[in-house]
């Protein structure tokens, strides 16, 4: 048979890695056809909603649910009370602490859950909440960590013993009725040892203020409890559905087999969705008692009052080096605010994430990290934020350290970070706190974006921007923010890794259908990223079946493969591996199936883009359609019919994808007004699957950087009252508030995963926040500005600029 | 962010709005955009067992422009003040205000008369109004008045409407010389940080009469009548601006919130008059 197209044409036909091809999600997305959690409506639903605490700290002495009950349409009110025989009236963590489903005799932050209240409209249920009473008895408010650890207010009486004595944690040993954890990594004696006889050291505190993830969907779930055959199906907005299944089940005593969790079309995750909430627990409990299925949906200030935060670390660094900017050694210690229960999402030994990658992008010989958890009245979480474990924290630290230090050297930033990047021939690298990174090559991306943004002229503007200044020319000061990231994803090795004892592998599950066409199911769940676009790309060109041909699935617990979801990004380095192995399956048998329909050995066949090809006789081939439908149609000696492959995937390490990010920014010192005038990005995250896919999540990792660094808070005051509960005060970024920004990339595969790919959906917010901080700080600089803390907004930069007496 | 249950009218005619209004009392009030009452009905920050509608009734809509007043219905959108090429002519202080007000979509649906009856001081259109030295229209069951926008404005939220009382219509003179609204925000639909309001007539290179108001920088609009004032008979020079501001400053009494402390609001507001001035004068 001739082929009528060519090669290239049959490449193009699959839409494989590589390809920009169109998201097939957004059809749905644009047209209204999504569907999530609050579009599920099942026959006669009822609706859950919250009695929420007013105050931060306090006792409850009574609720009072008589009212509630009278109002017409109401079915139950739920509280401690009524979940403790069922011994639901707390529940685990992720952290390995546990948290109240509803008060147990106190409260610990504003806008916990007190009491659920169910009806049969959403409407009567706000209605209910209003008519519960509760006596509450106020307690001293602690929001500071560090007067945390020196009061005699005990925030968790049930994490002292009877004696008074503070028993360990999850984590170890504790110092005080307040204090979580300590965690510790690298050695501190020689640490520092080098940093007092170290030629040149700098300090900085710092602190990493509380934010919130904020997806644009808030959580929720739907149980249904069908009693005559024991089946529990649950909805929600679950970034592990898996998981959910898991604990569910240990939870409920309910056999997994009869538990079915669903992750629906979800909007927005960003870590905030990780976790398991007091409302999947009270939907679920409620429908059992009700035996219909019961909807709990949270509003815009439910979710930022109570849901999973993110950062809130008071970091403090010291970093030494020679007097030609040779970096020795590192010291870091964070007090780290985890709020009124440890609800991190964190692998099982990992109580701060993976802030142990702090010591960056930089060969530093020895270095140090010490971490306190402590308690406050404050909501519990601590996720990461668009961020693998901590590491936008970590990486915030080093690069501000390293401007600081650079401040200490006299020396450019910009230098300073080349002196001391770790080379290109050092990778495999293993760092000082442990890390092993697979790859890199810091050099070339750190000089193709200075050399892209002409770092030098941006220089020479800038100083004459200082003289403009200084004469009177201008009350606009100029800031180049850089920053170089390495990012640790993709957890994670069973071995190391495991969130409630599940091995942090991922999976991927295909079946081919006789007519050459196929579906994939895998562990992770899509919230935005675009899975069914590009995990078909991975398949495409493993298999030979077009993009298009090949549906993904994920999120339903009853059809896809275990797996530990999606968050970290580690869908591309786990499940993406799983993928290609379970298509490198496939083809293998495919192989075989393909060399009896050429009447040739199985060896004497080769995969050629969408075929078989008797080797060194390119007319003589099958194609992959046409060997699916032989492995259902024909009876081939020695094979099973069908084809299908499963794979369970345990990386063998994490992925370090990284980038060289440049700000470029004109301040106006009067209003504290930002404008950012560039925002260079170049991402190296390995194997690009979809350069346009890429593309998207580096303009989104962006604005939720300059977010985060320009403005976006949770903030408390001394009541531990929620000051930033709405998005007037919340700031999410509009088209309006975002530049321009300017993609690049650099190709570094990962050695040890399967295609090569690194993930990429968090570089751009682990790399941005430092980038638009330090563009601000740089900008002050000249000023003799050593370091402020975020979030940037108009007062807080106005203050610098007032410190630094530019108003007199 | 669910709303209490809530009677919902439609009435066609201002009388029977009126009506309604007496019959329900305080716990009735009128709906325009809804941009400012929905949210606080759905934060349960203010509850209206009681809603009226005033969508359905004649004669809130439109601008009329004649005899150098500019009469504007209570039920004028923001958007329709902004796309308005006669409204540009002859005020166009107007739109570079309105265009400054939220985003796009609010601006589909918030009013005129909402804006100025809400009593919000994050609200623009009041400082504006009062810098424009403009006349409100109450009609109520005691019949038609009329309020001087530098006279409604008594305390946040409080006005000196009456509960039964609709506002019809804002008019005022056509504003004559040079003109600018600066506002400082954190972001798109965001209320001021800070934001000035300012029209300035020249006269053989002097300012002949100039008036200013202040935004959100006091629980009321604050018409500067001393900040205007000090520009009278300068050259709008650096010594007049300075002194414009100084009083403006003794007008205003910011406090503490999200958008920073006192002493920044103080340093934004004097900033933003500057630049109003600056902008106002180089187009009187
Ligand atoms: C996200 C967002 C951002 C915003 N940003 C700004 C901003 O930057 N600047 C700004 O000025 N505004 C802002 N607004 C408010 C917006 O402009 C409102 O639409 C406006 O304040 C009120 O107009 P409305 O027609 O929506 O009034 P409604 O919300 O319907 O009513 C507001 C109040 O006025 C009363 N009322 C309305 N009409 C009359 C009448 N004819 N007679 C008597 N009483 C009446 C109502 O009873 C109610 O108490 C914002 C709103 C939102 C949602």
């Amino acid at each position: 048979m001739k082929d009528e197209i060519t090669r290239d044409e049959r490449v193009a036909n699959l839409k494989g890695m590589g390809c920009s091809r169109k998201r097939v999600e957004d059809s749905r997305f644009t047209q209204g056809k999504g569907n999530y959690v609050d579009d599920i409506k099942l026959p006669g639903m009822l609706h859950g909603d919250f009695v929420r605490s007013p105050y931060a700290h306090a006792r409850v002495k009574s609720i009072n649910i008589d009212a509630a009950m009278a109002l017409p349409g109401v079915v139950a009110v739920l509280t401690a009370k009524d979940l403790e025989p069922l011994n639901l009236h707390w529940m685990p963590t992720l952290a390995g602490d546990k948290q109240m489903v509803l008060a147990d005799g106190k409260v610990l932050f504003q806008g916990q859950e007190v009491a659920f209240v169910v009806a049969n409209d959403r409407y009567i249920a706000a209605d209910a909440v209003e008519l519960v009473e509760v006596d509450y008895e106020e307690l001293e408010v602690i929001v500071d960590p560090f007067k945390s650890l020196q009061s005699d207010v005990v925030l968790r009486e049930d994490m002292v013993a009877e004696d008074g004595s503070v028993p360990n944690g999850a984590h170890g040993p504790r110092k005080h009725p307040n204090h979580i954890f300590t965690w510790e990594a690298g050695e501190e004696e020689a640490t520092n040892q080098v940093i007092d006889n170290a030629e040149v050291v700098a300090t900085e505190e710092m602190y990493y203020h509380r934010t919130h993830p904020c997806p644009l969907e808030t959580c929720g779930s739907v149980a249904s409890m069908d009693k005559v055959n024991g089946k529990l199906t649950l909805w929600g907005t679950f970034q592990a559905p898996h998981v959910v299944r898991t604990v569910a089940s240990l939870l409920s005593g309910i056999e997994e087999h009869n538990i079915r969790v669903v992750s629906p079309d979800i909007g927005g995750g960003f870590g905030n969705k990780v976790g398991v909430y007091p409302g999947y627990v009270c939907s679920i409990v409620a429908s059992i008692v009700t035996g219909v299925p019961v909807k709990w949906v949270e509003d815009r200030m439910e979710n930022l009052m109570s849901t999973a935060f993110a950062r809130d670390y008071w970091m403090k660094g010291k970093i030494s080096a020679t007097k030609d900017g040779k970096i020795t050694g590192l010291h870091c210690h964070v007090t780290a605010d985890h709020g009124a229960f440890d609800a991190c999402a964190d692998p099982t030994k990992f109580p701060a994430g993976f802030m142990n990658i702090c010591t960056g992008s930089y060969d530093i010989p020895v270095a140090y990290l010490g971490v306190d958890g402590v308690y406050t009245n404050k909501a519990p979480g601590g996720v990461s934020y668009r961020c693998s474990f901590r590491v936008t924290e970590a990486v915030y630290f080093i690069e501000r350290m390293i401007e600081v230090l650079a401040i200490e050297l006299n020396m450019d930033p910009a230098e300073l970070r080349s002196i001391n990047f770790i080379k290109k021939e050092q990778f495999p690298y293993t760092a000082a706190l442990g890390w092993e990174y697979d790859s890199g090559d810091y050099q070339t991306a750190w000089d193709k974006a200075l050399v892209a943004v002409d770092y030098k002229g941006l220089r020479e503007e800038q100083a004459q921007r200082v003289e403009d200044f200084k004469a009177g020319k201008t009350r606009k000061v100029m800031g180049i923010g850089l920053s170089f990231f390495t990012e640790i994803v993709g957890a994670g090795p069973v071995k190391n890794c495991d969130i409630l004892g599940m091995g942090m592998f991922d999976s991927c599950e295909i079946r081919i259908h006789p007519t050459g066409s196929a579906v994939a199911r895998l562990g992770t769940i899509s919230q935005g990223q675009g899975h069914a676009t590009t995990f078909a790309q991975i398949l495409a060109t493993e298999i030979g079946l077009s993009a298009e041909s090949i549906t993904i699935e994920e999120g339903d617990t009853d059809t896809a493969p275990y797996g530990l979801g999606t968050y970290g990004s580690r869908s591309t380095p786990v499940a993406g591996a799983a993928a290609a192995m379970a298509g490198r399956k496939i083809r293998a048998k495919a192989q075989m199936i393909a060399a009896y329909l050429l009447e040739v050995h199985d060896n004497d066949v080769e995969f050629d883009v969408d075929r078989f090809v008797v080797k060194g006789s390119p007319e003589q081939f099958k194609t992959m359609k046409e060997v699916a439908y032989a492995a259902y149609n024909q009876a081939i000696p020695g094979l099973e019919p069908g084809l299908e492959a499963v794979s369970y995937y345990d990386p063998p390490n994490m992925t370090y994808p990284f980038g060289a990010y440049v700000c470029v920014m004109d301040i106006d010192v009067d209003t504290g007004v930002p404008e950012i005038r560039r925002f260079y990005a170049l991402d190296d995250c390995g194997t690009r699957i979809n350069p346009m896919v890429i593309d998207g999540q580096i303009h989104g990792g962006l604005t939720e950087a300059l977010a985060v660094a320009l403005g976006q808070e949770i903030a408390y005051d001394d009541m531990g009252n929620v000051k930033t509960g709405t998005l007037m005060d919340f700031f999410l970024p509009t088209a309006w508030e975002v530049p321009n920004y300017e993609t690049d990339f650099t190709v570094t595969p990962s050695p040890h995963h399967p295609i090569g790919a690194k993930g990429v959906g968090e570089s751009p917010h682990v790399g941005g926040v430092p980038c638009f901080s330090n563009a601000v700080q740089d900008a002050f600089r000249p000023f003799g500005n050593r370091h402020t803390n975020m979030p940037h907004d108009h007062w807080r930069i106005w203050q610098t600029a007032n410190d630094l007496g530019m108003h007199d | 962010m669910i709303p209490a249950a809530f009677e919902y009218y439609r009435p066609t005619d201002m009388a029977g709005v009126i009506a309604l209004l007496q019959e329900h009392g305080d716990d009735a009030r009128v709906i325009a955009g809804g941009h400012s009452l929905i949210p606080m009905m759905k934060l349960r920050m203010a509850e209206v067992p009681h809603l009226i509608d005033l969508q359905a009734i004649d004669g809130l809509n439109g601008i009329a422009i004649s005899d150098g007043t500019i009469t504007i219905g209570a039920m004028v959108t923001q958007h329709e003040i902004i796309n308005s090429a006669e409204m540009e002519a002859t005020a166009p202080i107007m739109k570079e205000a309105a265009l400054q007000i939220a985003d796009p979509q609010v601006r589909y649906m918030g009013t005129v008369g909402g804006n100025v009856a809400n009593g919000d001081p994050g609200n623009d259109m009041p400082g504006l109004m009062q810098c424009l030295n403009a006349q409100f229209h109450l009609v109520g069951p005691d019949g038609d008045r009329v309020v001087d926008a530098r006279d409604f404005y008594e305390a946040a939220y409080m006005t000196d409407r009456e509960d039964e009382e609709v506002l019809t219509a804002v008019s005022f003179t056509a504003p004559a010389g040079g003109f600018a609204y600066e506002k400082q925000k954190r972001k798109i639909g965001d209320y001021a940080t800070a934001a000035a309001a300012v029209q300035i007539s020249k006269e053989g290179g002097k300012v002949s009469a100039a008036s200013i108001a202040m935004t959100n920088l006091s629980d009321t609009p604050v018409w500067s009548e001393d900040a205007g004032a000090a520009l009278v008979g300068t050259a709008c020079d650096e010594a007049a601006v300075k002194a414009a501001v100084t009083a403006m400053l003794d007008d205003i009494d910011p406090t503490e919130d999200n958008r920073g402390p006192v002493a920044f609001k103080r340093h934004a507001a004097s900033i933003v008059l500057g630049r109003a001035i600056a902008r106002a004068w180089s187009r009187a």
